[in-house]
């Protein structure tokens, strides 16, 4: 054998021998990847599912007939409640929504219906106050209501409520109006009834699921909040339904509750806590059933 | 479909006694009600600032680069919240982001269909549970097990030291990188499901795994939407309240390690300012609030132009 023989023999199977490390290279590292994006997973999932698991199983202990018959008692005497929690919450998000929920369609329509500057200038805008701090909205309306009434309200909670809402609802919105089809705008249009006529008898109606589903995320994303009502409802410890006394709220009950020694208080917050994510998951589970019933009737 | 079906079953022909809105009328309305929903967050900013006025007049650049803060002797000093705001934002994001693009890779690439539909669809619902139920939960649960099991074990580094508390800055970043994950998560799974099937079959082609076909098809191409989606949640994570109030131990002062309380700008206002009957106290707090809304607006709009510049590029390429 000469040495160039032996030397291109030797290159040979160099190559082919780096070809199979490489190989099984690619592969160790394949499955090495696949293993952390699964452990990522995992990572991702246990607390998230820990807290679900924990609001649940300890939520439920604090649940009962007098839980939610009953206004809170103090420490230490048993058979208390949160009905003035759960009914505050509904009367604040109410009023909020019967605020926001209009206007935040109708500029819908016109983000949806017209071009041009004013709407772009909107939409971005909208889309910056969606990321605003909700505890900053709070201040903003102690600022213009409280400040000036001179007292704390439920009606001043329900103004930064509504303006919490109004971002989620426009967005929402429009994407819902957009999915109407350009041929029922013409249609409208064809008959001679008016823009007005148009978007009141024909888009509404056709954009309805799509908007409820919008009312309904922007009610789920209001009720859970806490930071705004701070210094606007700032809670209450009886059951109070006029609009221009403090009131209470499921989101203030677990947080004052929830930073109290006494064990039957926290528990209280656990109930409370287990009260909202109940109400905030039948919201955006019944949101996400109504959006994919829509898609398959537009299909 | 026939006319009175549109309508109502009205005849359309015949003059509407009710007032009719000209085209003209309407588009004035609807462009009113906008510039209303415009005047109503110019609004926001403006009436903090001006209420923050007084305290700003009275801390002047102090109010930015104080390290103290202290009411009773009317000293506002913004540093320590500033700094307090930035690490657990910090710390939040560096947990969240490997992990909650991790997971979205797996849900997106190796999941099997359905699997992935489930599970996305839990962290899609996950991302609406209220900030105090995590607050809530990271108080009574995790603060506990953190520093039982945790803290006596990382308090050898430096950047850890003093006592194991149930509270602090460490614990508040968690749960902040807790609550962005399924934002996350989610943006990066549907932009990934985005990817065109044409640019994975043209790795798989040359003969790429799957591992390869993620790194040089899939990641480069959702870059920027990645970057966009973990400045969103850099924005939720800045102006978080409730859950950080819970759990960041409320003292007004620099923390000195990764497990010493501390404060963030929405935490000191959640904490102070139904008690703020000192002289420029609560003023103060609404400029830390004018702070907080500045930055929020910073990141805020950062984020929109990256996404929007995402979706001018697909629209291009398209």
């Amino acid at each position: 054998m000469t040495s160039v023989a032996v030397a291109d023999l030797d290159r040979r199977s160099l190559i082919r021998q780096s070809a199979r490390t490489s190989h099984r290279r690619r592969q160790i590292l394949g499955i090495v990847g696949a293993c952390l994006c699964g452990l990522a997973l995992c990572i991702a999932l246990l607390p998230l599912v820990s807290i679900v698991i924990f609001t649940i199983s300890k939520g439920i202990g604090a649940w009962s007939v007098n839980f939610f018959t009953h206004i809170p008692t103090p420490a230490g005497i048993p058979g208390g409640g949160i009905v003035n929690a759960i009914v505050g919450s509904l009367i604040m998000d109410g009023l909020a929504a019967v605020m926001a929920l209009p206007i935040g369609f109708v500029v819908a329509l016109f983000l949806a219906e017209q071009g041009g500057r004013l709407a772009s200038t909107v939409r971005f805008v909208v889309d910056v106050a969606a990321g605003l701090p909700a505890i900053t909205i709070g201040l903003f309306a102690y600022a213009i209501v409280v400040l000036p009434e001179g007292h704390f309200s439920a009606l001043s909670a329900s103004v930064a409520l509504a303006v919490l809402m109004l971002p989620i609802t426009i967005r929402a919105g429009e994407t819902a109006i957009r999915t109407v089809p350009q041929d029922l705008w013409e249609a409208g249009i064809a008959l001679g009834i008016g823009r007005a006529r148009v978007a009141r008898s024909i888009i509404i109606t056709s954009a309805l699921p799509g908007l409820v589903t919008a009312s309904l995320l922007a009610i789920s994303r209001a009720i859970g909040e806490a930071a705004p009502l701070l210094f606007t409802a700032i809670g209450s410890q009886v059951f109070a339904t006029s609009l221009g006394q403090p009131m209470a709220s499921l989101s203030l009950v677990v947080y004052f509750d929830g930073i109290q020694p006494y064990p039957d208080i926290v528990r209280t917050a656990w109930g409370a806590a287990l009260t909202l994510l109940v109400i905030v998951m039948l919201l955006n589970i019944s949101a996400r059933l109504l959006a994919r019933r829509m898609r398959r009737f537009t299909r | 479909m026939s006319v009175g079906d549109v309508t109502g079953g009205r005849d359309v022909r015949r003059p509407s006694r009710h007032i009719r809105l000209g085209d003209g009328a309407y588009r004035r309305v609807l462009q009113g009600f906008g510039l209303f929903v415009l005047a109503i967050f110019v609004a926001v900013g403006g009436v903090l600032f001006i209420q923050a006025w007084p305290a700003f007049r009275h801390s002047g650049a102090g109010f930015v680069t104080g390290t103290n803060w202290d009411p009773s002797r009317a000293i506002y000093g913004a540093i320590p919240f500033i700094v307090g705001t930035l690490i657990t934002s910090a710390i939040g994001l560096v947990l969240a982001i490997p992990i909650g693009i991790g997971a979205a890779i797996f849900l997106a690439e190796y999941a099997p269909r359905r699997i992935s539909g489930a599970l996305g669809m839990l962290v899609e619902l996950l991302a609406a549970v209220p900030s105090v139920v995590y607050g809530l939960w990271g108080f009574l649960v995790l603060g506990p097990i953190f520093q039982n099991t945790i803290e006596p074990h990382i308090n050898f580094l430096p950047v850890a030291h003093g006592p194991p508390l149930p509270v602090g800055v460490l614990l508040a970043g968690l749960i902040l990188a807790i609550m962005v994950l399924p934002t996350i998560t989610a943006v990066t799974r549907d932009l990934a499901n985005a990817v065109p099937a044409t640019s994975r079959e043209a790795v798989y082609g040359l003969g790429g795994t799957r591992w390869q076909m993620i790194r040089t098809a899939v990641l480069p191409a959702i870059r920027v939407g990645v970057v966009g989606a973990v400045v969103l949640g850099l924005g939720r994570a800045l102006g978080e309240t409730m859950a950080v109030t819970f759990v960041i131990g409320n003292t007004n002062a620099i923390p000195n390690s990764l497990i010493a309380p501390g404060q963030t700008m929405a935490s000191l206002i959640a904490n102070e300012f139904t008690e703020a009957t000192e002289p420029f106290h609560a003023s103060a707090l609404l400029g830390i609030a004018v702070l907080l809304l500045v930055v929020a607006v910073i990141v805020n709009v950062f984020a929109r132009l990256l996404v929007w510049s995402v979706s001018r590029e697909v629209r291009e390429t398209v």
